[in-house]
Formats: C-alpha cells, structure tokens, sequence
C-alpha cells in the first residue's frame, strides 16, 4: 500500500498524456482541465470542461475515459473521479465511467460500436498532418519532392514534430524506425510513390490546416465560454 | 450593393436566420439544450469584432427592425437566403422556422429568399409539409440539419433511403438547392458525425440538384475539399469561415480561404453571415479588404476582385436565378477556376 498521496503535479503530469483526437492535442494545453485535486487520502478529483455544450459526445467520452485511465495509474492515487462539466451528455458520460462501462453501455440504444475505429480514423489524420508538418521545413529549405520519396525517418533531423509523427505511427502499428519511408500511407503503411507524392502532401496540408484552425476556434470559443485559463494550458502560436 | 473603391459588389447573403430562442419559447423539461444551444451560439458571437457583440437578451430574440437594419441598410445585402432549422424537441415553436421566415418575407417583397427544409423520419407527413411550404413560399432551397433531435432519434444521414425519398420529392417540386449542415449528435454516435461521404453519395445519384456544404464541413474541411474535388454539384458555404476565422484567427482564416480556393474554387464558394450570430456588416468589409497577410500563403491561389464578387453574392445569384444589376456583373471570363486539376499533374519531382 501507498503511504504517500499523489501531488497534483503527478496528476497534472499523467493528463499531458490525454489528447483530443480530433485535435491530436494534450487536453491539458488545449485549457480543458479546469481543476484537478488529490485528497490526503490518495483520492484524486478531475474536472474537465469542453469548447461548447454540444461538442460530440465521442470524442468527449474518449477524453475521459482516457483521463480517468491516465489518472488511475499515478502513483499514489487511490481512486480517481473524472467530472466532464456542462456538456448535454455529461450524466451520461459521467456516470458511463464511474461505471467502467463501455461507451454502448453509456449510450444505450445509441451507438452500434465502441470508439476503437474511430480513434484509429483520427490517429491517421493526426499522421498525415504531423507528415506535413515535418516536410514543410525540409521543403522550405530547398529539399524537392522527389529527394522526400528517397528520405527515411532516421536521415530526418530530430525535431518534436518528428518525434510526435514517429509516436502516432507507432500507435497505428505502422512502420516508424530509422530505416522507415519518411512518406507512408497511413492506412496500409506503405512507401508512398514519387508520382503520387505531391497529391499526399497538398492533402497533408489540407489535413493540418483544418486539425489546426478546429484546434484554434475551439480555443477561441472556451476562452468566450469561460473566460479563465485551464491547467496547463498553453498560449497557441499565433 | 457594397462600393469600395470604385467597384461594386453585388451581395447575397446566402446563409441568415430569424430565430426566436427566447426563454418564453424553451420546452418545457428540455430547458437546458435550449439555453445550451443559444449560449453556444451567443459565444460564436464572441469571435467577431467586439463591437459587434450582443448581450444575450437580445441575441435570445431580435426584432424584425434590428435584422432589417443590421443586415439590409447598415449591412449591404441585396438579398438574403432564410436557412431554417426547427429544433423543435427544445423551442415551443421552432428555433427558425419556414413560416416565421416567411411571414417576415413578405412584409419586405424582394429582399428575401425563403428556403424550407424537412427530415426524412417525419415520413408522410413530412413530405406534405414539404409540399405545402414550397407551395405558400415558393421554396426553391432546402435546409438540411442533420443532427436535429426528433422523437428519440438523435440524427440521420442522407444515406437513408427515407432521405432519398424526400430529395426526389424536392426535386419534382422545383427545388434546386440543397444545404448541408452536419452537426455532432447524429446516430449512430460510434461513427464520425461530422463525415461528409453521405453528401458525396447524394451529389452523386442527384445531378441536378447543387449541394452546397454549410460551414464548409466544419470540423471536416479536409473531407469536404477531397469530396467537393469529384463533385461538380458540390459549393462550400462559407458561414462561420468568414464570421468566425476572419477577425479572430486571421492566419488560419488564410490558410483555410487558401485551401478551399485551391480545391473547390471561386466559382463555388457563396458567403453567408450566419446572422444573427454575426453582422454582415464588418464581415463584408473585411472580406473586401481583405488578402493573404505574408509571403507565407503564396502557393495559394491568388484573390482579386473577381473572386470577391463571386463569393459575395454572383455564385449564390446564379444558383438562385437572383437578377444581377449590370453595374455589378462580371466579364464572362473574368476569375480562375479551382487550381487543384492543376496539382494531380505537377511533374516527378517538382516543388510542391
């Protein structure tokens, strides 16, 4: 048994872990942690909040059940309450996790399927707009398309951006050493071909444009919705 | 008509509202998804200029006077497209209904288009409700709100046979437009309520019909680009783009009006204020001001005035068949189509 209660900061540490998976962000940054508490007991109390009462219910349930997952494996927490405030379905999520049920037990009568599908469907979109992300300094510096088709994760040099596309790819069981195509199809894992490659990355592009402008407006409408900072959250680059 | 600088622009806002979400119009037992709803609306407000907010009292109900003045005389639109949505499970008498657009249509002959909708579980008695709205008002658009509650059902998808049914109907009975809008709630909720396929195949097995994706499949612009690619019937509408993007988050309202001028084109983009979430007002301004700020965005097709002619009110003019003053018309081959036909064929090894 634990003698010692967990910190917030343990708490606080183990939710950067949590990301929208729309948005392939940490809920910390995105401010979507109002409080966060741990009893001297080891009983650790998660609220979050979201950009407006109608967000959809998926993905909000796949927040917090990823948060009440992250919390409960802290060291030091002895029980975990995760709390989504002032959503339409937040008795029904809220309870559906206390419960440990899955989200067709929460929703009964109104979802056929769990969310694994879904969340491997966002983590491929996450995939192509961190791709993106990558190529846009290697193309700015002078780099054609045709040396990108050639490049291999381990000839590209260390960034976060890199790091966190190598992460998702390895999330999605997809090819992510050293020796592996810079360029894959995030669905089959494989190469992608020097003609096919300027379609991929303008669609790369589109991908990471649209992830970021829902990720700005989202932040633009919870800072009109609440005006008070989260915990954890960090200023977007403007 | 909006002047700047010696060139006119024809305006159509193609995307407002008359809504009443006062609380005397909340359903009983269901108070907090009408509230939740107009407060969500009220904070998409909040991106605009903060001159232009409201309080939330009278952004609950406006009067037939504020909407005359903000939107035709202090805010330059020739003619406006009422988009109803009903949402009657949370307000008494419907948020936004075809007869409260109606009524206020015909006190002001002229300035509006009145579009009607319907949802394809109302079955029967939908199809005559469809029916006798394009009767008394002359319907020629339909809005579509796919996420709306009915009866225990918390949305559809125009994959439906019922849905194929009504759009059929519509088109017996002279409707030409058809306007998405894709909201979160739809069943079945382990599926991605914002997917957009359902309009590709509709655009597809509909030809004659022009579907003009409201928000531009906001969250889901991506999907909406690749779909618009292959479907010649297929507009984005620019609502809450411009109102919510262009004040608030200028650089990646460039990116966004980059994207969707590079895949969909200027000649299928109509603007729509969205009001009463947003004034035409600064918005029309703005957009008429408005370019890339940087060198950042010059892979991006190029604006002029053509394009803000089209978007702001030719585009939409043509599909409704609105007559355009000759002051404000364009030469047959002024502007450029969509460059993304261009990009399947950039050469091996080119710059992208």
């Amino acid at each position: 048994m634990t003698t010692f209660a967990a910190q917030v900061s343990d708490v606080l540490a183990a939710l950067e872990a949590v990301r929208d998976p729309e948005l392939d962000e940490p809920v910390t940054e995105l401010g979507f942690v109002s409080s966060c508490t741990v009893s001297a007991d080891g009983v650790a109390d998660v609220r979050l909040r979201l950009p407006t009462y109608f967000c959809a219910p998926n993905f909000a349930f796949l927040m917090v059940a990823d948060a009440y997952d992250a919390v409960s494996s802290v060291e030091g927490v002895r029980r975990t309450e995760v709390v989504l405030e002032d959503h339409f379905a937040s008795d029904a999520i809220n309870s559906g996790i206390a419960a440990r049920s899955g989200f067709v037990e929460s929703f009964e009568g109104l979802a056929a399927a769990e969310l694994d599908e879904l969340r491997r469907d966002f983590l491929r979109k996450a995939v192509l707009a961190g791709t993106e992300r990558v190529c846009r300094p290697l193309l700015a510096a002078g780099r054609t398309t045709d040396d990108l088709a050639e490049l291999t994760l381990g000839e590209v040099a260390p960034s976060t951006d890199l790091e966190r596309l190598r992460a998702r790819r390895a999330e999605l069981r997809l090819p992510s050493g050293d020796d592996s195509p810079l360029l894959v199809d995030a669905a089959t894992g494989e190469a992608v071909g020097v003609q096919a490659l300027p379609l991929h990355l303008r669609r790369a592009r589109l991908t990471s444009v649209n992830m970021e402008a829902n990720g700005s407006m989202c932040r633009g409408m919870l800072r009109e919705r609440y005006g008070t900072r989260g915990l954890g959250e960090v200023e977007e680059d403007q | 008509m909006y002047e700047k600088d010696g060139e006119k622009y024809f305006v159509v806002d193609s995307h407002m509202h008359y809504w009443d979400a006062s609380p005397a119009n909340w359903v009983a037992g269901h108070e907090q998804y009408a509230k939740g709803w107009i407060e969500c609306f009220h904070a998409y407000q909040g991106l605009g200029p903060p001159e232009t907010h409201w309080t939330i009292e009278p952004f609950q109900k406006y009067s037939e006077e504020d909407l005359m003045k903000d939107v035709f005389e202090d805010g330059y639109v020739d003619v406006a497209i009422f988009q109803p949505t009903y949402l009657k499970e949370w307000y008494t008498e419907g948020f936004n209904t075809t007869e409260r657009n109606g009524a206020l249509s015909e006190k002001h002959p002229g300035k509006f288009i009145v579009n009607t909708r319907f949802d394809p579980r109302d079955s029967d008695l939908g199809l005559k409700a469809l029916e006798d709205n394009v009767a008394r008002w002359g319907s020629k658009g339909v809005k579509l709100y796919t996420a709306e509650w009915n009866n225990g059902s918390r949305g559809w998808t125009l994959k439906d046979p019922g849905a194929y049914r009504f759009l059929e109907r519509a088109q017996e009975l002279g409707i030409k437009n058809v306007h998405v809008h894709k909201g979160p709630t739809i069943w079945p909720l382990d599926k991605d309520a914002f997917d957009v396929s359902d309009v590709d195949h509709a655009a597809t097995d509909f030809p004659e019909l022009n579907f003009i994706v409201e928000h531009v499949g906001l969250p889901r612009i991506e999907d909406f680009c690749f779909m618009a690619t292959q479907e010649p019937n297929v507009y984005a509408g620019l609502s809450v783009v411009i109102g919510g993007l262009m004040h608030a988050r200028p650089k990646f309202f460039a990116k966004v009006m980059g994207e969707l001028l590079f895949w969909v084109g200027e000649d299928k983009m109509t603007f729509g204020s969205d009001y009463g979430i947003w004034e035409p007002k600064w918005q029309i301004e703005g957009f008429v001001d408005w370019d890339y700020p940087s060198d950042e965005f010059s892979d991006y097709p190029r604006v002029n005035t053509a394009t803000k002619k089209k978007i702001l009110g030719l585009n939409a003019a043509k599909l409704y068949g609105i007559e355009v003053p000759k002051e404000a018309q364009l030469p047959a081959d002024a502007g450029a189509p969509a460059a993304q036909d261009d990009a399947m064929l950039v050469e091996d090894g080119a710059r992208v």
